[in-house]
C-alpha cells in the first residue's frame, strides 16, 4: 500500500514512524492514588504528588506495570526483566514537578510487532521499537482568558504507555491500519480505551520523505494528533510540503510541528525546541523495576485470544476468507456476534449476513454493538428459517429489515406476513406453466441451447408468486418442463 | 524544678523526671520556650509554635496522667524547617517557599508526634538544606553557641541543619531532627559539641522532607547524648510504604543497644583519611578516639578506602545534578513565591532568580550542565561509577571491620563570613562526611574534645548497613570515655 | 572545563533562572572552578564498572491500584500564588 508521490522531478516515497500514547486502564494513577475519570471537575482529581508539592514522593502502581506488560505481550514484544524510570526534565505549567517521570535508556518493553491486515487479505508487518510507561502531563487551558492560560491537574501523573513504531509504514493508509490495528489490540487486551476523543490515543507522526531505495532523509515530527482521520490527513499534507520544499531546491529541517485540523495543515511549533535539552537522568526517588519470570509469565497466561489468533482460527475453522476474518475480528464484540450467529450454523452465511444486512443496519440505525438491533440469537434463528427452507434468501432480506424495525422474532414475522416459502409442487407447476405459456420466445431461446435465459424465467416465477416460492423448486420445476 | 535545670536535662532525663511526675510537659515546654526567647539571637530557629507546644504539652500532661504515657510523651524538640508540618509555615530557607504552609505531614514528624514529642518550632537551615555553615538561608545566619577562647567574633554552627544543632547546643530544646545529603547532621553536631546521627539511607522515611538530593538525602536525629540520639531515632526510623527508598525491617530498641561492652569489636581506621595537611588537633584527637575503643576491648586495624579522595567531586556532580531536577517545582504556578511577568518564560525566570539565593543558584547550574546534552556521560554517569567504587571499598571494609572511626570535620567551626568567597573552599569541609552518604551508611558524629581555641571537635563512627545499634554502641563508649561536659559561651538559660 | 558567558546563559536559560547580565562573569568564573575541580574524576578508572542506580540494594515495591488520594480541590489550590476558580493561571502561553 506504499504511496508514490509524482513530483516534478519524480517519484518520492513516504516514510512514516509513529509513536502512540496510550492512556492505560486503571483505577488510580501511575504514581499516586487519585482517580483516573474522565471529565471530573478541574483540580479535583489531583493528590499532592501530582501537584508535586514539596517533599512528595512517588510509589509505582501494580496495575499500570501489568497493564503495560499485557500490552507488551500482545505485541509479540519482549519484556525487559529490569527496567528504570528516568527523569525527563523541562518547564511547562501543567507539568507540576519540571520533569516527567519516563523511561527512556531502559523502557519496560523491547521490539515487537503490529501485522497490518491489508484490503488485499495479505498482512504486512510493522515493527515495534519498545513501549514504555510515563505520566501524563496536566491540561493548559489557552482559550479561557486573553492574557492567561489555565491549567488542571487532573491528567497530571495519569499513566501513559508509549508505543514507539519503527519508520514502517509508507502511506497514510498504512498509518490508518497500523493505528486500528494497534487500538484493536489494546481495546482486546483491555489495557486501554482507544478513545482518541477524549485523548486516551494521542499520536505523534515521525514523516520524511525519499526518492525509492534511498536512505532516509530528515524527518519532521508533528505533534498530538487526536484522531485517525487528522492523523492520515496530517501525513499526506507534510509529505507533499517535504516535497515541495525538496522541489523547490530547499531541505527539510528537523523541527516539531503542529497539526491545525481546520486547514488541515502543518505548521511549525513556535515554542523553540532546541530550548529543549531534556536531561534524562534516573530518578533517585525510584529504584529499578524488577519483574520475575513468573510475575510475567501469570500475566501471558491470562491474556484474552488477540486478534491475529482470532483471525487465523476463522480463517481455519470456519473458513472464512481472510479479509473477512480480519474485519470480523476487528473488535472483540463483533467478533463474539458472529460467533454466536456462526455456531452450528454455516460459518460463511453467517459471516455475509453479519458483514452485510447486519453492518447496513448498524450504519443505518446508528446503534453499536453492544446495543445491536437484532441481536446475535435472533439473525441466528433468521438464518435457519433460509436454512430449512421456511423463507428464500430473497425474503429473508426482508424479514430482517422487519426484524430491524419491530424487534420482533423472524418466525413471528414470516407467520405475520405470510411469508413463507411455497415448496407445494402443484402451485409452483401453475406458476411454472403461465409462466412458459407466456414467455414463447425466450423458451425457445433457452431450448436452442441458451442457458442464461433460465435465470429470467425463474425471476419471472419468482415475481408471479410473490419471491415465495422455492428457488430450488422452480429451477427443477422449469428445466423438467422445458425438456432440459 | 528550675526552668535551668529542665533545659538542662537530656531527652532520657526528662523522660524519667515526666514519668515519675517530678515536673509536668507544660512545665518543661514552657521552661524551653522561655529559653528560646532568651536565645533569638542565635536565630536558630525560623518558626516558633509556642501555642502548639503548650497545647500538645497539656495533652501530654493528660495522657501522663492517665498512665498512657508514649515514648517521646511530652519532650520538647525542634523541627528543622526542611520538614513538611501540616498547616505550620515551611521554609527550606528559602525566599522561594515565600508563605507556604503545607496541608500534610512529614512522615518523621509523624512518626513523633505519633510517639508524644512536643514541637517547640521550625529550625534554620542553609537554603534547601545547601550548605555546611548556615551562612546561605534566607532567613539569616545561625550563631554557633560556641566562641573562640578569647574572640568574641560569631562563628558558624556547621550546616545545613545549623538552626538544629545550635538549638540543641544552647539548651533551647531537648533534641532536634535534622537531615544529612553531605554531612549536614554530622558537621554541625561537631561544631557545636553535640551528638548527631544519620542513619542507613532507607531507615527513615523522605516523605514530605522538602528534597535537596533524593539519593543521599536521609533524615536522622541530634541531641545532647548518644542515648538521646537512640530514643529519637527509634522514633523516626521505619518503614513508610509512601516512599519507595525507604527499607521495610523492623525498628530495633537502639537504647537497648547502649550496653557499652565493645570487647572484641574490630573498628576499622582509614589510611585514606589522614589527608595531607590535617590539622594537628584533628588528628590528636582521632588518636585519642582510638585509644578510648582500644582500651574498651575493641580492635582497631589500618583499612584502606581507596576512592575516598574522588568523594567530594562525586558527590559535587550528584547532588546538584539531583538537587537541579528537584528543584524545578519552585516555578511560582501552584505555591510560594510569584515574581508576575508578562511572559510565562519570564515569570518562571524572574521567579526563580529572586527566589533561591546564590549557592543554590551555583548548585542548580552545575546540576543542569552536568546533565546536559554531551555532558551526561562524561559527568553524571562518571560519577555514579565512581560512587559505586566508593560504596564497594566500605563493602569491602566492613568484611574486615565491624565499624570505621573517622573525624566528623577537617576543622573546628569557623567564623561567618570565612570560606564564603571559594565555594570548593567551602565544600572541602565534608570530605569525612561525604563518602558515607553516597555509601548509604549510618555515621555518628560524637563530641570528643576541644580545640586548641576552646571549641569543639567530633568524631564520626560509620557503620554496616541498618547497623545503626553497633555505631550507636561504639559511640556510646566514646562518648563515656570523652566525658565531654564543656559548655558553650552561649547557653540560653544561664 | 571553562564555561564562559554565553555558556552560563544558556544554562541559566535551560534552568529558568534569571541572572543579571553583570554576573555572568563571575559566575563564570565560579562555576569553572567547581567544573575544574570536579574533573580529577578523570583519573578514576571506571571501565566496566556499573554506575549506582540505587544506594539500597531492592527492588522497586508496587502499590495496589486504588483510589486513596484526591478531592483535595480547595488544598491543592490554597497556596496558589494566583487561581482563576478552580484553575491555575499563568501568563498566556503560546505554542
Amino acid at each position: 500500500m506504499s504511496a508514490v508521490i509524482e513530483g516534478r522531478s519524480g517519484p518520492w516515497e513516504m516514510v512514516i514512524g509513529l509513536e502512540v500514547h496510550a492512556q492505560v486502564v486503571s483505577r488510580a494513577k501511575l504514581f499516586s492514588g487519585a482517580a483516573t475519570d474522565f471529565g471530573a471537575e478541574p483540580n479535583t482529581q489531583v493528590s499532592m504528588v501530582d501537584a508535586a508539592m514539596p517533599g512528595m514522593l512517588p510509589v509505582i502502581n501494580r496495575a499500570c506495570v501489568e497493564q503495560a506488560v499485557r500490552t507488551g505481550l500482545g505485541l509479540k514484544a519482549e519484556i525487559n526483566p529490569v527496567s528504570v524510570f528516568d527523569r525527563k526534565n523541562y518547564f511547562y505549567p501543567d507539568l507540576p514537578a519540571g520533569y516527567q517521570i519516563s523511561q527512556y535508556g531502559r523502557p519496560l518493553v523491547g521490539k515487537g510487532r503490529v501485522l497490518l491486515d491489508l484490503p488485499d487479505g495479505a498482512t504486512r508487518e510493522v515493527g515495534i521499537t519498545r513501549l514504555h510507561l510515563e505520566q501524563d502531563a496536566g491540561k493548559s487551558l489557552h482559550d479561557q482568558h486573553p492574557a492567561k492560560t489555565y491549567v488542571d491537574l487532573n491528567r497530571s501523573g495519569v499513566a501513559l504507555m508509549e508505543i514507539v513504531s519503527e519508520p514502517d509504514l509508507r502511506s497514510s493508509e498504512e498509518a490508518g491500519l497500523y493505528l486500528r490495528k494497534l487500538r484493536s489490540i489494546l481495546r482486546y487486551l483491555g489495557t486501554c480505551d482507544g478513545n482518541m476523543e477524549q485523548g486516551s490515543l494521542r499520536c505523534d507522526i515521525n514523516v520524511s520523505v525519499r526518492r525509492p531505495g534511498e536512505a532516509y532523509r530528515t524527518r519532521c515530527e508533528v505533534k498530538n494528533v487526536n484522531s485517525i482521520r487528522f492523523v492520515q490527513q496530517a501525513i499526506d499534507y507534510e509529505a507533499r510540503r517535504q516535497v515541495e520544499v525538496y522541489e523547490g531546491g530547499g531541505t527539510v529541517g528537523q523541527e516539531t510541528r503542529l497539526f491545525d485540523s481546520g486547514r488541515g495543515a502543518t505548521r511549525p511549533m513556535r515554542t523553540k525546541e532546541h530550548a529543549h535539552d531534556y536531561r534524562y537522568f534516573p530518578d533517585p526517588d525510584l529504584v529499578p523495576l524488577v519483574l520475575s519470570e513468573e510475575f510475567i509469565a501469570g500475566l501471558r497466561e491470562g491474556l484474552p485470544e488477540l486478534p491475529d489468533e482470532k483471525k487465523a482460527r476463522f480463517v481455519g475453522a470456519y473458513g472464512l476468507p481472510p479479509y473477512d476474518a480480519g474485519v470480523l475480528v476487528a473488535d472483540q464484540e463483533t467478533a463474539a456476534f458472529f460467533e454466536t450467529v456462526a455456531k452450528g450454523r454455516d460459518a460463511k452465511q453467517a459471516a455475509n449476513w453479519v458483514m452485510g444486512d447486519f453492518f447496513a443496519a448498524l450504519n443505518r440505525t446508528g446503534r453499536t454493538i453492544d446495543d445491536p438491533p437484532v441481536s446475535a440469537a435472533a439473525l441466528g434463528r433468521l438464518i435457519d428459517l433460509v436454512a430449512d427452507g421456511t423463507v428464500s434468501g430473497r425474503i429473508a432480506k426482508e424479514v430482517f429489515e422487519a426484524m430491524v424495525e419491530t424487534g420482533k422474532e423472524a418466525a413471528a414475522i414470516v407467520e405475520e406476513k405470510g411469508l413463507r416459502q411455497v415448496s407445494d409442487t402443484g402451485a409452483i407447476e401453475a406458476a411454472v406453466d403461465r409462466v412458459i405459456a407466456a414467455n414463447p420466445g425466450q423458451v425457445a431461446l433457452f431450448k436452442a441451447g441458451n442457458p442464461k435465459v433460465l435465470g429470467w424465467l425463474v425471476g419471472q416465477v419468482m415475481k408471479a408468486t410473490g419471491g415465495k416460492a422455492n428457488p430450488k423448486m422452480v429451477n427443477e420445476i422449469l428445466r423438467q418442463k422445458m425438456g432440459a | 524544678m528550675a526552668a535551668a535545670a529542665l533545659t538542662g536535662l537530656g531527652l532520657a532525663g526528662a523522660r524519667d523526671g515526666l514519668r515519675a511526675k517530678r515536673f509536668s510537659a507544660r512545665e518543661l515546654a514552657q521552661a524551653h520556650l522561655a529559653a528560646m526567647e532568651t536565645g533569638r539571637a542565635l536565630n536558630a530557629f525560623i518558626t516558633e509554635t509556642p501555642e502548639r507546644a503548650l497545647a500538645a504539652a497539656d495533652r501530654s500532661d493528660a495522657r501522663i496522667a492517665r498512665g498512657e504515657a508514649r515514648p517521646l510523651e511530652g519532650l520538647p524538640i525542634a523541627i528543622k524547617d526542611l520538614f513538611c508540618t501540616k498547616g505550620v509555615l515551611t521554609t527550606a530557607g528559602s525566599h522561594i517557599l515565600e508563605g507556604f504552609a503545607p496541608p500534610y505531614e512529614s512522615t518523621v514528624t509523624a512518626n513523633l508526634w505519633r510517639d508524644g514529642a512536643v514541637m517547640l518550632g521550625k529550625t534554620n537551615l542553609d537554603e534547601f538544606a545547601m550548605g555546611s555553615s548556615n551562612m546561605t538561608s534566607a532567613y539569616g545566619a545561625v550563631a554557633n553557641p560556641w566562641r573562640r577562647t578569647g574572640d568574641n567574633r560569631p562563628l558558624v554552627p556547621g550546616g545545613s541543619s545549623g538552626g538544629s544543632a545550635a538549638a540543641v547546643a544552647a539548651r533551647l530544646a531537648l533534641g532536634a531532627t535534622g537531615t544529612d545529603t553531605g554531612g549536614s547532621i554530622r558537621q554541625p553536631a561537631a561544631f557545636c559539641g553535640i551528638v548527631g546521627l544519620k542513619p542507613t539511607y532507607g531507615r527513615c522515611s523522605r516523605f514530605g522532607i522538602v528534597a535537596f538530593a533524593s539519593s543521599l538525602d536521609q533524615a536522622g536525629p541530634l541531641a545532647r547524648s548518644v542515648r538521646d540520639c537512640a530514643l529519637l531515632l527509634r522514633s523516626m526510623a521505619g518503614f513508610d510504604p509512601r516512599d519507595s527508598t525507604s527499607v521495610e525491617r523492623p525498628v530495633p530498641d537502639y537504647e537497648a543497644a547502649l550496653t557499652g561492652g565493645i570487647r572484641g569489636l574490630k573498628v576499622g581506621i582509614p589510611r585514606e583519611y589522614r589527608v595531607e595537611g590535617m590539622a594537628a588537633e584533628i588528628e590528636e584527637i582521632w588518636g585519642r578516639g582510638v585509644a578510648w575503643l582500644k582500651a574498651a576491648g575493641a580492635e582497631i586495624r589500618e583499612i584502606a578506602l581507596p576512592h575516598t579522595r574522588y568523594a567530594l567531586p562525586t558527590y559535587y556532580i550528584i547532588a546538584p545534578a539531583e538537587a537541579s531536577s528537584n528543584l524545578a517545582r519552585y516555578d511560582g504556578v501552584r505555591y510560594g513565591l510569584r515574581v508576575p511577568a508578562e511572559s510565562l518564560e519570564e515569570m518562571y525566570e524572574r521567579t526563580r532568580g529572586a527566589g533561591f539565593g546564590k549557592e543554590v543558584r551555583r548548585r542548580i547550574l552545575i546540576g543542569t550542565y552536568v546533565l546536559s546534552a554531551g555532558y551526561y556521560d562524561a559527568y553524571y554517569l562518571k560519577a555514579q561509577r565512581v560512587r559505586a567504587l566508593i560504596a564497594r571499598d566500605f563493602a569491602e571494609a566492613f568484611r574486615e571491620v565491624d565499624a570505621v572511626l573517622a573525624p566528623t570535620a577537617p576543622s573546628a567551626a569557623f567564623a561567618q563570613g570565612e570560606k564564603m568567597d571559594d565555594p570548593v573552599q567551602m565544600y572541602l569541609n565534608d570530605v569525612f562526611t561525604v563518602p558515607t552518604s553516597l555509601a548509604g551508611l549510618p555515621g555518628i558524629s560524637v563530641p570528643a574534645g576541644l580545640s586548641a581555641e576552646g571549641l569543639p571537635l567530633g568524631l564520626q563512627v560509620i557503620g554496616r548497613p541498618f547497623d545503626e545499634e553497633t555505631v550507636l554502641r561504639a559511640a556510646g563508649v566514646l562518648e563515656a570515655a570523652a566525658g565531654f561536659d564543656h559548655r558553650p559561651s552561649f547557653l540560653a538559660s544561664s | 572545563m571553562s564555561l564562559d558567558k554565553a555558556t552560563v546563559r544558556s544554562i541559566a536559560a535551560l534552568a529558568r533562572v534569571h541572572v543579571p547580565e553583570e554576573e555572568l562573569e563571575h559566575l563564570a568564573g565560579e562555576l569553572s572552578r567547581i567544573l575544574g575541580w570536579i574533573e580529577q574524576l578523570n583519573e578514576v578508572a571506571t571501565a566496566g564498572v556499573e554506575p549506582m542506580t540505587s544506594v539500597v540494594e531492592m527492588r522497586l515495591r508496587m502499590r495496589a491500584d486504588e483510589v486513596t488520594d484526591g478531592g483535595l480541590q480547595e488544598e491543592v489550590l490554597a497556596d496558589a500564588p494566583e487561581r482563576a476558580g478552580p484553575f491555575f493561571a499563568v501568563p498566556k502561553v503560546v505554542e
